[in-house]
Parts: structure tokens; sequence; C-alpha cells
């Protein structure tokens, strides 16, 4: 694989868990159990999304169709992103969870692609970095909060912890190219990223009382990056594509 | 012939749509402007957040605003990440721009962004010190809740970006 399809590749999974979990956080709209939680999420959508945007600008540099059409078009098969990002919100136990597992492992990513031979790239990862943090931050306050409650929050808590746990591992999946992208100093890799995040979690997790799956529990999610999907993408994709559907053209 | 210097004083006019009171000069998003020899002004803008839904409408107004100008060409904007936008690239003048607005302004030389941080904000009312973060995101994806100890108001900050 040469480096500019490693790339695409690279970016694409990168858009698409931000416009997924951009998705599904926006579904907390209105319906947050406060109204301070309900404005986080849906800032934090509105974050997403716009970063989405901004990386699918990218790709549209290197010659795949314009931001709209790629992120309206294609259908559940087309899309890389982890299978973590495309579970429903559940309860809030689940989108805390989730909201912290993803984000550190996302601001770990950006922070990597701070320093990424891709100059294009590494310029939004500088920015991104920057907002990302006001994400982990929001996310560890309220895991470490939970954790320490009481008995039923903190069960809560573990409980989708042990569920999310081998999805949040799909998240990395190595690509067919991994070896091109370390290489050519456009990424780290999967693996060391894993590494990262294991590392940062790993206490914050302890501090907050919650206990990681033990290792011989440990089965990656895999199958999301490439266009493997649980059966709640695709409603997902129909729900937030449908005013496109009705109207390409529709702007306000 | 325009000079850039001429075109940024000029643009101190165009306001941010969500806070009306800062000149997008002053909060710090204009990294370039280009003259050419025709009068043509290429303007660069930098995003405050990737996702603020204000950036293409500050782009239009820029256009706009330029447009009026009779000795000036063909005006364009452009968005460019080359330079990151950080609240420490908003002036003085946007300091107290913002504070008019009643925002407390951010604090300065944050490129290590901690919950502690947030805290102790001071109340763009009562200048107090006594105050709590509530949230870190507001109304906008720039603000932030806080809530004043000593005049018991509650306001908003725009909060720090490193």
């Amino acid at each position: 694989m040469d480096s500019i399809a490693a790339l695409k590749e690279l970016l694409y999974k990168i858009a698409d868990d931000q416009l997924i979990i951009g998705h599904r956080n926006s579904e907390w709209t209105g319906l947050g159990p406060i109204l301070e939680e309900d404005i986080a999420f849906s800032s934090m959508a509105q974050d997403k999304i716009g970063q989405s945007e901004h990386i699918y600008n990218l790709l549209h540099q290197l010659g795949e169709a314009d931001a709209d059409t790629v992120a309206f078009t294609r259908n559940a098969p087309q899309f890389h992103c982890s299978q973590l990002v495309e579970l429903p919100i559940g309860g809030y136990d689940f989108s805390l969870i989730r909201h912290f597992l993803f984000d550190f492992a996302e601001y770990l990513r950006f922070e990597a692609l701070k320093t990424s031979a891709y100059q294009p790239l590494a310029q939004v990862a500088k920015k991104f970095f920057g907002e990302i943090k006001y994400h982990t931050m929001h996310a560890n306050t309220w895991v470490h909060q939970l954790g320490h409650g009481n008995g039923e929050s903190n069960g809560k808590m573990q409980e989708s912890l042990n569920y999310a746990w081998n999805y949040a591992l799909g998240m990395f999946e190595p690509g067919p190219a991994e070896d091109v992208l370390i290489t050519e100093n456009i990424f780290i890799g999967e693996t060391a990223l894993r590494e990262q995040w294991l590392e940062v979690i790993t206490p914050l997790l302890e501090k907050s009382n919650l206990v990681i799956p033990s290792q011989s529990e440990w089965a990656p999610i895999y199958g999301g990056r490439k266009g493997e999907h649980t059966e709640h993408l695709q409603p997902l994709l129909s729900e937030m594509t449908e005013v496109y559907t009705i109207d390409p053209t529709a702007d306000w | 012939m325009t000079t850039p210097k001429y075109i940024r004083q000029e643009l101190k006019q165009v306001k941010d749509p969500e806070i009306p009171t800062i000149s997008i000069v002053d909060l710090g998003i204009v990294t370039g402007i280009d003259v050419s020899e025709n009068n043509d002004v290429h303007v660069t803008l930098t995003p405050t957040f990737a996702g603020c839904p204000a950036l293409r409408m500050m782009e239009d107004m820029v256009k706009e605003h330029l447009g009026s100008y009779e000795q000036l060409g063909t005006i364009t904007v452009e968005t460019s990440f080359a330079t990151t936008w950080t609240t420490d690239l908003i002036t003085p003048e946007g300091h107290e721009a913002i504070k008019k607005h009643g925002l407390a302004p951010p604090k300065r030389n944050c490129s290590n962004i901690t919950m502690d941080l947030l805290e102790a904000t001071p109340c763009p009312y009562c200048e107090s010190s006594d105050t709590s973060m509530k949230s870190p995101f507001g109304p906008t994806l720039c603000r932030s809740l806080h809530y004043c100890n000593n005049c018991k108001q509650a306001f908003e900050g725009f909060k720090p970006v490193g």
C-alpha cells in the first residue's frame, strides 16, 4: 500500500469515528440528566462533527468526494468507524464510560499526530488537541464522581466498563498499512497508541474505584475499520441522512 | 496602494457574530492579509473551534465588508489551520470587549488546561475571585459556566484554549 492510500485509510477512520460519536452525543440533546450535561454532550457533538468535517476536507484535497457527499451518501459497510462509537447511547453510565474510553484515545491520537510528517494533518491535530482536552476533563470528572458516588453508581459504571471494554480495545484495530504510516512518520501506529492509552486510563480508573477487566478476558472486537458493523450503525445513518436523502440541496 | 495594516484596521469593524462587542481582529483570528499590486485582498482566518458555526459567517462578513470599499479589487477569504488559534491571541482590547459583553475573559498562558485552572475565574460583574466553575461547556463552544459566591450571580466565561 502506498503512503497516500495509507494516509487516506487513517483519515477515514478518524473522521468516521468523530462523525458517528458526534451523532451519538447529539442524541443527548434535550434528554441530558441535568441541563449542564445536556449542554456538555451537545457541545461535544458539535466539536466532533466539526472536526470530522475538517478531516473529510483533507480527504477531499486528496481526491475523495466532498465532505457532505462522503458523510451522507455511504452505507454502513463503507464506514470505517470502530464499533464502540456506533453502539446506542444506552444509559448515562454507558455514555459516560464510552466518552471516557474514546476521548482519552482520541486525545492521545491527536497528541501523536501533532508531529505528523503530513503537515495538513499535523495542523488540524494541534487545534483539535486543545478542544479534546476539555472532553477528557469532562469525562474524567464524571467517571471519578460516579465511581465514588455510592454502591449503585459505582456498580452501574463498573458494569458499563465491563461491557464497553472489548469494544474499546477494538478502536486500536491495526490497519493494513501500519508499517507505512510508522516508517513515513505519519502516525505512531495503533499498537503504540493502545499502549499509551492503557498507561493513561489505568491509574485514572483506579482512582475512580473502577476495575479494568482482567487481561485474560480481553478480546478486542475488531471489524469496524474494515466495514463490519453492528446492527446499530445503519439505523443511525438512515436517521442522520434523512434530510439529505429527501433534498440533497437543502440549506439553512 | 492599500496596505495590510490599513486592511487590518478596517477589519476591526467586523464583529464576532456570537460576541458582537469584539472584532475579529481583536479575537486574533485574522492570521494573514495579502494585498496585490492591483489592490486585490486575500485574508486568512484561523478557526477558534473546529465546529464553530460562526466561521463561515465571518468569512462572508469579511468579504462583504471589504467588498464595500471601492478602491479594493477582488476580495478572497481563506480558512487555514496553519496558525493554531489559542486564547492568547486575543488582544488586550479584546479582553475589554469580552468583559463588556458580560463574559469573563480567558486566563493567559494556558498551554496546560486543567479543571483547577477554570476555578476562581474573576467574576465579570463584581471582580471577586470567589467563584466556582459549574461546567466547562456553555451555550457556545467558547464559553464555560460559572457562579460567583460573592455577588451570587451566575456568569459565563470565555474559556482558555491552549
